[in-house]
């Protein structure tokens, strides 16, 4: 898979249109890097002059700043800002919600002010600027519902772009009775994925997959990596893995334009 | 003697508006025990925001039932209002319907019988209410946090109300002129038959007895505010101008961790220089005790009525964690008012008292429950952060005291030595397009 890093492009004197951010669990967690090649797939098709910092790329913070480690998150924060702004990059678009927030709202404040796109967002420009076009495929008719991450929802107010993301697959998009702003969170946020939960009577990502399987959808659409572990982990111990799939939107649209 | 009823209902009225004023001095100087925190910006999107969630009650609504009640509640409670002012004058001036002279029959006709479907509606839902609490005993209610004394102050608002409400009917119904002129009776003119067997004197005792209850019952509510989570109706308003406008996802940034961070990575610093000694003492990072959070979170606390939407839409405290947002701002209340009493008790100064809001009321395990996840935040009808205060006091237990739970310490170990939250090279981080 041809994938330009940052160091290539600049020493090929290029620049590219924008950063694709992979981030910790997109690098190295297994199911989030098929979201990441299947995301570099459609940048790929869609002929986005993309780079990836690659090696240079660290943790945004996230994780450490909600666990309560300021100074940890900080040094974090203003590492990855000198190599953004060393390569004078403008524009940002990522598959983790968790990295889209930090990087759109507390780096700012540090001295990294970019444009900072959510990879649902970004497929909806392209399939707008008519850059890629969205037919069903295989997912055709199929019953899909999306569930919120916390970050990418409640945190910054993007619902719809992931939807009719969706909508374009010509599927019954269905929505479980909490969602948009009342979804319930998968339970990996706040480096709860991280930790075993506290004392409690039932694990969250259960809880979640119950609002999901009442509804009987054939696929559970994330857009985020984490939700999409605790999901997939919630329907394993439903012994629900025959019937739905949890499936990032990024993969679908690969998937459906057969890339 | 003749202007004995006026000299004691304005003694009356002084001492209740009195006391209220001198508690509501209190609740200011208690809430500025916080830290200060610069919310004066952006004031046109605030003064909307107070419009659309404080009166207008758009968040409210989210819950169609409770809403719409709560919405004749409040509409109810702030137009009869107007006919308090009359009861006060008529008090002070030793008259009966003042505004009925004052504004002529046709508009006084209105106006009271518009208070009185108000007061009969307000008085059906406030039963219903009750009923949600009591019979119904809808599960938000019956949360662990709500032990006695909250449970009761929930349902001595209810009953107050009540009783309010059907004194303004009945000293209504057993004014006989009121009901021979019979106008603006539309719902008095339904119980006066009640008492139409007993004589005129009987009636105007009633009368006067429903009257001068109403009166005091009024003035005792209006005192009962500060002692009770019913201070939300003044409260709602300042707390929804001055709550966060950013994203809900955006965390501040601790700007003296900055200013350390900055100096580390200075690569013109110099290594060997001398730190500067800050003055005082050094600053404390997050929060152990309400002196450590801002004012705009200490006026949350007080503007919390406890009605629990926070705590039902709680991803842990659906899944039986300890933690509970609204138990959160309740502790954070209850600490502040000991704060305040222990400042009063010792002439302005606050006496060292061995506690603190961490541990003392609220606990590690409450805080590593949360996923910070906004729902308490989106939730709130009065636009109350919850999370901010467990963020703040993580802060504390993890850079104060690195009291982490230790797979969050392995997590934060791994960042630091490879940036990566699992125990990944960096230099592996592109492996995936190869693979």
């Amino acid at each position: 898979m041809n994938v330009p890093t940052m160091a290539e492009l600049t020493a090929q004197g290029k620049q590219p249109d924008v950063l694709f951010w992979v981030g910790c669990a997109g690098s190295f967690d297994d199911r989030a890097k098929k979201i990441t090649k299947a995301f570099v797939k459609i940048l790929t098709h869609a002929k986005v002059n993309f780079a990836v910092l690659g090696t240079e790329e660290s943790c945004t913070g996230d994780p450490a700043k909600r666990s309560g480690n300021e100074f940890l998150f900080q040094m974090q924060a203003m590492t990855n800002i000198e190599v953004l702004n060393a390569y004078d990059v403008k524009k940002i678009v990522t598959a983790c919600p968790h990295c889209f927030n930090t990087i759109k709202n507390e780096y700012p404040e540090l001295g990294g002010s970019y444009e900072v796109m959510h990879h649902t967002q970004f497929l909806k420009t392209l399939l707008d600027e008519g850059k890629i076009s969205i037919e069903g495929g295989s997912y055709k008719g199929k019953k899909i519902t999306f569930h919120d991450p916390c970050y990418l929802g409640r945190a910054n107010d993007v619902y719809e772009a992931p939807r009719e993301l969706i909508r374009k697959l010509e599927v019954e998009l269905i929505e479980m009775k909490r969602c948009k702003i009342n979804g319930l969170c998968c339970g990996a946020g706040g480096a709860q994925m991280f930790k075993d939960a506290e004392k409690g009577n039932k694990e969250v990502n259960v809880l979640r997959t119950e609002d999901a399987l009442e509804i009987k959808p054939d696929i559970i659409a994330t857009g985020c990596p984490f939700c999409n572990t605790m999901m997939t982990d919630g329907v394993k111990n439903k012994e629900k893995e025959d019937d739905v799939q949890v499936m990032d939107i990024a993969e679908m649209i690969a998937n459906a334009q057969d890339l | 003697m003749q202007y004995l009823p006026n000299i004691v209902f304005a003694l009356l009225l002084i001492g209740g508006v009195g006391f209220f004023i001198q508690n509501i001095r209190k609740l200011k100087r208690n809430i500025h025990l916080g830290k200060a925190i610069d919310r004066s910006d952006q004031k046109k999107e605030r003064w909307s925001n107070m419009f659309k969630i404080a009166l207008g009650q758009s968040k409210m609504v989210r819950r169609p039932v409770s809403g719409f009640l709560h919405i004749i509640v409040y509409v109810g409670f702030i137009i009869i209002n107007i006919e308090v002012l009359e009861i006060i004058l008529d008090g002070l001036l030793g008259t009966h319907r003042l505004f009925l002279g004052l504004l002529g029959s046709a508009f006084y006709s209105f106006l009271i019988g518009v208070f009185e479907v108000l007061a009969f509606l307000v008085l059906v839902s406030v039963i219903v209410f009750w009923a949600r609490r009591n019979v119904l005993r809808i599960k938000r209610f019956w949360y662990k946090e709500m032990t006695a004394w909250p449970k009761n102050d929930g349902n001595i608002i209810l009953y107050f109300e009540m009783v309010l409400m059907s004194l303004f009917l009945l000293m209504n119904a057993t004014d006989i002129h009121f009901q021979e002129i019979n106008i603006g009776n539309t719902i008095s003119q339904y119980i006066s038959p009640l008492f139409a067997n007993l004589s005129e004197g009987t009636n105007h005792v009633i009368e006067r007895t429903a009257w001068w209850i109403h009166i005091v019952g009024i003035l005792a509510f209006l005192n009962y505010l500060y002692y009770s989570k019913h201070l939300h109706i003044l409260l709602a308003f300042p707390n929804t101008f001055y709550a966060n406008l950013k994203p809900k996802g955006q965390f501040a940034n601790n700007a003296t961790v900055t200013k350390e961070v900055q100096t580390m990575m200075d690569p013109n610093a110099d290594p060997y220089a001398v730190p500067e000694e800050p003055e005082g003492e050094p600053e404390k990072f997050g929060a152990s005790d309400v002196t450590d959070l801002n004012w705009v979170q200490l006026m949350n606390a007080y503007t919390c009525t406890e009605c629990g939407r926070c705590s039902s839409v709680c991803p842990a405290n659906q899944t039986g964690k300890e933690l509970s947002p609204r138990a959160i701002m309740m502790k954070t209340r209850d600490r502040v008012e000991e704060v305040g009493k222990n400042i009063d008790a010792n002439k302005g100064e606050f006496k060292e008292d061995g506690k603190q809001l961490l541990n003392d009321y609220i606990s590690p395990e409450e805080l590593w429950a949360c996923t910070s996840c906004n729902a308490c935040v989106e939730e709130c009808p009065v636009n109350i952060d919850p999370l901010s205060i467990i963020m703040d006091m993580r802060q504390y237990l993890v850079m104060e005291q690195s009291a982490a739970p230790q797979e969050l310490n392995t997590m934060m170990g791994n960042i630091e030595n490879n940036g990566a939250p699992w125990p990944y090279n960096q230099m592996d981080r592109l492996n995936w397009k190869d693979e």
